[in-house]
């Protein structure tokens, strides 16, 4: 990478950082569920083929869609990210990455048959640990579970986690329960013991309509209405108290967008002061818990590209320790190399870039 | 300050509220179980009633489901956007900065005071009832 | 009524504020109320059956942390839930605060969320002539809004016809919540009733339709459901852009009523940024999403957002457009805004006087219509 002018530096990743940066969202991509063959049993294995369990691919994210597959990221063939030589180079040597974080989101987690979604989960987490981990030392990577059964999702937790290049659990943000609720947290222990944050990555399981409008007709609409989902998911977490009982527990959410989580802070403070009495294991304020266990991955930085008000936006949030670095990698946010937003001061590029992700991924900290 | 005759203790049996007048500020007078209370009938978020608002008692919890109920009657809630106010020192429950005003309140033998019209500026001896003063 | 409202009361007129309250809630006395403006048929229906909608109880189902989701002090002397008595409203409300025109929005009974279409229809025609023989009738100050059975468009048309030559009637009232996403083509014939009338689609917060209220179903608290109000606005309206209602009603005017302020401009930007990024999928736009949110919607203020640092509010207020806020309180609910206090002191008094008055008038055209 060249040298970098100074007056650049807010707009190129600087080459002088020491420990290099650290992207906390990329997605390998799986070309076919035939690549898990090999990390199923027997009966599965058959399965696959007898019953043609394929093409899993989340309807949130249409592959051939120019938004989820940059046109200099395509591959002539095969799926964008599903090759890890285009990955090293498009990204990890690219943006002289020090760790990427891996987040598949290939849908077996969607999968209305818990056994399928556990199984293929699995597989994946396994896919993930030979086909990547073991191929680059600067990739980590997401525990990809299945919510339909949060017990056997915990003991996946343990088992995967005992490779120690996991660094977070991975679930949708649009499922068939809020996350809060009591049912999901048997995966928050064994999260919370292992010092794994939580990372809820944008995507629907199709539980429900998208949002509580209905079905809408357009794939953008699918985009826009993410953040209330997101919005739903940090309240009830709050509401319902998982702080209060998993107070070691972090959450990340990604490709989440930024710009709704303000109003948020504000208001959801606001009704808490009045509706207290209803949650009264809320001791905190609700603008004050989400600093302390909330992360936002940078991409897409949704805020219009003026440098005052990138400024304002970072004054609202109250705190420069949420954002964490990404590129959602092939997903195109940005062009060319233009992934740090407008107006973000050199003083907060390592931050974003080094401090804020080894602060949250505790784990990448034994690795460097 | 100066001590202002409000109230008797007759007028305000324990669990019961009354709302006066001292030098243009409107007072909510509480007794609870005895024990009398006043304080600035204007929540300081936005102006509202608390003279309206319920007297609760205080819920507390460290784990979900749980509530831990102590002070019956001691936290006065706005009525209008709920905020919760420890009625002993005035103070938000959720908000600890935002205070309501309150006043020092007791209980003495109507010798010492001025009778009627609750609004005394200066002190006249009656030892017919106990009167309820404040300093304001 | 409280000491503080009878200071204000006693305040002369001159120093007071003037103010176009732009969401006042007004309450059938009981349920029974109603009769005497349904047919004979619809009476019985009533006393029978009473209101059915996708709702698992009679009661809320989300127990709200005041009775009547309502401020504690106001409930008649004469009886009757909150904002059912009008005298009572003119001293705590309309005198108290100096209403120059208040704007209701009648919530219950709503005979859009009633399941059987007639009497849905009927409910909402009744609750059409109530609002005009004992509110808007009897007090000057107070225009109505035309409610409509929106599941059932044509049904929502009639209605609109009907009542729009009354000068009672400012707005067509519907909740951003219906069985479909709004901006769907099948209710396009009532905002084209709209613009044929030239009244303003209030947007209410609000409408059980079934849906679930977030995208992974139904919360747990009061708490969460009260803020998904508010996110039910924002998808609402997102929705509306995006099908292209306002390509095909340019005209139209969407007044968001009880969502809050802050989050429009994060929406905005959300909105442009992803539409700039799959245009192709949304040819019939013709300008980007946030253009079409400052042509054709104008938000009430209530309730007021409380950031962390006081004056950050202004950064909303100016996000929003000065010209496109709208004062209301929401009276007689808990959550509501005085407009003594819910404005920082510091604010320029032409912009407070835009919002408190001006705004309104320029969007409802009281007079003028």
């Amino acid at each position: 990478m060249s040298a970098v002018d100074q007056t650049e530096v807010a707009q190129r990743l600087p080459s002088g950082i020491e420990r290099g940066a650290i992207d906390c969202d990329i997605h390998p991509a799986l070309s076919s569920t035939k690549e898990l063959r090999p990390f199923l049993d027997e009966h599965w294995q058959e399965m696959l083929a007898v019953r043609n369990i394929d093409g899993l691919d989340l309807t949130s994210f249409p592959p051939k869609a120019d938004l989820f597959s940059r046109p200099d990221w395509r591959p002539k063939q095969g799926k964008p990210g599903s090759e890890i030589g285009a990955v090293k180079a498009d990204v990890l040597d690219h943006f002289d990455l020090k760790f990427a974080i891996a987040n598949c989101l290939y849908g077996a987690q969607a999968a209305y048959n818990e056994y399928i979604g556990e199984v293929l989960c699995r597989a994946i987490n396994d896919w993930l640990s030979k086909e990547w981990l073991d191929k680059d030392k600067r990739l980590r990577a997401s525990i990809v579970v299945s919510l339909a059964n949060p017990e056997a999702a915990a003991e996946e937790i343990e088992r995967v986690a005992a490779d120690r290049r996991f660094v977070q659990v991975l679930v949708l943000a649009m499922g068939e329960a809020l996350l809060g609720r009591k049912q999901f947290w048997p995966i928050y222990r064994v999260a919370e013991r292992l010092n794994l944050p939580i990372g809820i990555h944008a995507g629907s399981t199709y539980r429900h309509a998208h949002s509580q409008a209905g079905f809408h007709s357009h794939l953008v609409e699918d985009y826009v209405v993410q953040s209330q989902g997101f919005t739903a998911q940090v309240l009830s977490l709050i509401a319902e108290g998982v702080f209060a009982k998993f107070p070691g527990l972090r959450v990340v959410l990604i490709e989440s967008g930024v710009t709704w989580m303000p109003a948020l802070m504000w208001r959801a403070t606001k009704n808490w002061r009045g509706a207290r009495i209803e949650i009264p294991w809320v001791r905190q304020a609700p603008a004050a818990i989400m600093r302390e266990h909330f992360r936002l991955t940078l991409q897409p930085f949704d805020a219009p590209p003026d440098p005052a008000d990138f400024e304002r936006l970072m004054e609202h949030f109250g705190t420069d320790e949420m954002f964490l670095f990404s590129t959602d990698y092939p997903h195109w946010h940005f062009d060319g190399d233009d992934v740090l937003p407008a107006g973000m001061p050199a003083s907060l590029v390592r931050k974003i870039l080094v401090d804020n992700p080894l602060k949250t991924y505790p784990r990448l900290v034994e690795a460097s | 300050m100066e001590r202002h005759v409000i109230a008797k203790t007759s007028e305000i049996p324990p669990g019961t509220r009354k709302l006066v007048e001292v030098k243009g500020r409107q007072i909510v007078l509480i007794n609870t179980d005895g024990e009398y209370f006043a304080l600035l009938n204007r929540c300081p978020h936005q102006g509202g009633s608390l003279f309206h608002g319920d007297l609760i008692g205080l819920t507390e919890s460290t784990e979900p489901g749980c509530y831990k109920y102590s002070r019956r009657g001691e936290m006065l809630r706005c009525a209008w956007h709920g905020w919760e106010f420890d009625i002993r020192t005035g103070q938000s429950w959720c908000d600890r900065r935002t205070r309501v005003r309150t006043y020092r309140t007791a209980v003495e033998d109507g010798a010492a005071l001025e009778k009627g019209p609750y609004v005394a500026e200066r002190f006249n001896v009656t030892v017919e009832d106990e009167y309820v003063l404040i300093e304001v | 009524m409280s000491v503080i409202e009878e200071a204000k009361a006693a305040q002369p007129a001159k120093t007071r504020l003037k103010v176009i309250d732009c969401d006042i809630h007004p309450a059938l006395r009981s349920a029974s109320a109603l009769a005497p403006y349904l047919a004979k048929q619809w009476q019985e229906h009533l006393r029978d059956f009473g209101i059915r909608a996708r709702d698992p109880l009679n009661g809320r189902a989300y127990p709200p942390i005041t009775p009547a989701l309502s401020r504690q002090d106001s409930w008649p002397e004469s009886g009757g839930p909150p904002g059912s008595d009008l005298n009572f409203m003119r001293k705590q409300h309309l005198d108290a605060v100096g209403v120059e025109y208040g704007v209701l929005q009648p919530l219950n009974p709503s005979g859009r969320e009633e399941r059987n279409p007639d009497f849905g229809a009927a409910v909402c025609r009744a609750m059409n002539e109530w609002q005009v023989a004992e509110w808007t009738s009897q007090e000057t100050r107070l225009k109505a809004s035309i409610c409509v059975p929106a599941e059932d468009a044509e049904a929502s048309v009639e209605e609109i016809a009907l009542q729009a030559k009354r000068r009672d009637f400012v707005q067509i009232f519907m909740n951003p919540r219906l069985r479909e996403p709004i901006g769907l083509r099948r209710y396009w014939p009532i905002y084209e009733a709209a613009v044929e009338y030239d009244l303003p689609i209030g947007l209410h917060v609000g409408g059980n339709t079934g849906i679930p209220t977030t995208a992974s179903g139904w919360p747990s608290t009061y708490g969460e459901n009260h803020f998904d109000q508010s996110t039910g606005l924002q998808v609402g309206i997102a929705n509306m852009i995006l099908e292209g209602v306002f390509v095909k009603f340019p005209k139209l005017k969407v007044v968001v009523v009880e969502g809050g302020l802050a989050w429009v401009s994060g929406l905005c930007a959300h909105l442009d940024y992803y539409w700039s990024r799959l245009r192709q999928e949304v040819p019939h736009l013709n300008m980007s999403p946030s253009e079409y949110m400052k042509q054709n919607i104008w938000f009430t203020t209530q309730p007021m957002d409380e950031p962390e640092n006081r004056l950050d509010i202004v950064d909303v207020f100016e996000s929003v457009g000065w010209d496109r806020l709208l004062f209301s309180s929401d009276y007689p609910h808990w959550d509501g805004d005085d407009p003594n206090f819910a404005f920082p002191a510091t604010l320029p008094k032409a912009k407070l006087h835009a919002i408190l008055c001006e705004n309104a008038r320029n969007v409802y055209r009281f007079e003028t219509r």
